[in-house]
């Protein structure tokens, strides 16, 4: 250890002088070479497609795969929306039951994986709904019971998030609004939520992205999304490399299109709110 | 105006806990039409309790709370439509801040007193007409002055054409140039014969306004008075302490 202030004092520069260059915003360093390393990765993985017959095969395939992949996420997604709107004014309700019920679901599937309840409502829960709704089990599709499976996990998660938003909102505006004789639920609907929602959009939109992944979980159903049909492609002609590189190369490519979306609607709201 | 003496507010023995601890310790207070009560009071003395308790934003837990002749309690279904009839102004405006002012005076006459959108419109200009602030119809509370979104709330209430008006020390958040704009708007509806309960402790406006002074400690009425017996006169000890402390500011 030494006790020269010269060289201690330049010990403490180095670092303070580097923190200073990360955070600065102008010239190279300000620019996001994380996104560029992305994008190259993204250029990079289409010229083999382009270029190279096994990889061109490989997307060719698996692309089919894409409709399946979005259209389960934005059906799951919606629905999970509702369901999670609804639970999340279950977790701030002063009806006993009703909180105590919403309390319980969102602990309940937040307590399993999510893998393990795809399993269970694909499998289990459907065939008692059709058994109570006297259906064939049959006859309900795998993406039907996927798209089931992902809205009551995701419905869970948007709870919590529908639940912080509205606690957000500050109680002088409920009570505001509760003065002008309004009831608590037109409060809610015409001051809180609109207020609450807005709020949590960013919230949203990572979780949109979030299950987005989490499609690829449905794959165990043998539902033909993406992740399914890169398995049967390179279950086929033992091109693993290739399928899962153009599979991965997908969802790389939705997921950074829908989180500069996300981050942009971020920017807007905090413009907005100045 | 032939119910001028009649109690519009009746308060019986209210008492308010919160947890254990006591913010009002039997209150009783009747209001008649028409008049103008200031409620004065040190800080935690039970002021905005009574007066959240009048419109049922706090539940007494003893007493009872009649407004217009209805007798309000927790289960009672009409308390929004009581409550309609009781403008109610924060000391932190609490505008709705994602609408425009016009819009802010223009929702609950919509949704609750069932005006078409255009005539709650209309009324809701003339509210912002008579604050004095007709051209910020269309601009959204954020961008407004502290002053001024007391004034867009004080419209709000009106809006709804209250018997009673309720202010919670609506000038205590403003920057002193902004206090006298809003004490002019609520003086000159004290002029026009509105029922008010406004705690504040702007002895000015309750010397010109006020028919009576109540002084809040404890969460009991200590003393109450025109404002010249209390604020020149008082008799208790601690309505004195009070008087010059407040005086002396």
């Amino acid at each position: 250890m030494t006790l020269d202030p010269l060289a201690e004092s330049a010990k403490r520069g180095v670092p303070s002088l580097q923190r200073q260059r990360d955070t600065s915003t102008g010239g190279l360093s300000g620019l996001p070479w994380w996104l560029i390393a992305i994008l190259l990765v993204l250029v990079w993985g289409a010229y083999f497609i382009l270029t190279t017959a096994d990889y061109r095969d490989a997307f060719d395939f698996i692309v089919q795969g894409i409709s399946t992949t979005v259209q389960t996420t934005i059906y799951a997604f919606a629905i999970a929306l509702v369901i999670g709107l609804i639970m999340g004014l279950g977790r701030v309700s002063r009806n006993l039951v009703f909180r105590n019920f919403a309390r319980f679901y969102v602990e309940v599937v937040r307590g399993i994986p999510i893998l393990v309840l795809i399993f269970y409502v694909a499998f289990v829960a459907s065939v008692d709904v059709a058994a109570a709704l006297g259906m064939d089990s049959r006859d309900i599709s795998s993406q039907a019971r996927a798209v089931a499976a992902l809205a009551i996990t995701y419905g869970a998660f948007l709870a919590e998030i529908f639940r912080a938003g509205i606690q957000s909102i500050g109680r002088g505006q409920m009570e505001a609004a509760r003065s002008l004789g309004m009831s608590y639920g037109q409060a809610m609907r015409y001051i809180i939520l609109p207020q609450a929602v807005r709020n949590v959009l960013p919230a949203l939109g990572n979780d949109f992205i979030s299950m987005l992944k989490d499609s690829s979980l449905v794959s165990v159903l043998a539902v033909r999304d993406i992740t399914q049909v890169a398995r049967l492609h390179a279950g086929s002609t033992f091109r693993f490399r290739e399928a899962y590189t153009v599979l991965a190369l997908l969802y790389l490519s939705m997921t950074l299109v829908l989180s500069s979306l996300v981050q942009w609607i971020e920017r807007r709201l905090h413009v907005s709110q100045k | 105006m032939s119910a001028k003496n009649s109690p519009i507010i009746e308060i019986k023995n209210l008492h308010k806990y919160f947890g254990k601890v006591e913010a009002l310790r039997g209150v009783d207070l009747t209001v008649e039409s028409g008049k103008v009560i200031v409620v004065v009071g040190p800080s935690g003395s039970g002021k905005s309790t009574l007066l959240r308790c009048i419109n049922h934003l706090e539940v007494e837990t003893v007493g009872e709370v009649w407004v217009d002749g209805k007798r309000l309690n927790e289960r009672n279904k009409n308390i929004n439509e009581i409550r309609a009839e009781i403008g109610m102004v924060f000391q932190l405006f609490n505008l709705f801040p994602h609408l425009t002012a016009l819009d802010n005076i223009v929702l609950a006459q919509h949704v609750v007193r069932n005006r078409s959108r255009d005539e709650a419109r209309q009324i809701g200009l003339q509210q912002l007409e008579r604050v004095g602030i007709p051209e910020k119809a269309d601009v959204y509370p954020g961008q407004l002055s502290g002053g001024q979104q007391q004034r867009v709330a004080i419209a709000r209430a009106l809006a709804m054409d209250p018997k009673i008006m309720l202010f919670d020390e609506p000038t205590s958040a403003l920057d002193p140039e902004m206090i006298k704009e809003v004490l002019d708007v609520m003086l000159s509806l004290a002029k026009e014969g509105m029922t008010m309960v406004v705690v504040t402790h702007e002895m000015g406006f309750a010397r010109a306004a006020a028919d009576r002074v109540i002084f809040l400690d404890f969460g009991l009425i200590v003393e109450e008075g025109s404002p010249a017996e209390l604020f020149n006169h008082p008799k208790h000890e601690r309505t004195k302490l009070f008087i010059s402390q407040i005086l002396q500011q």
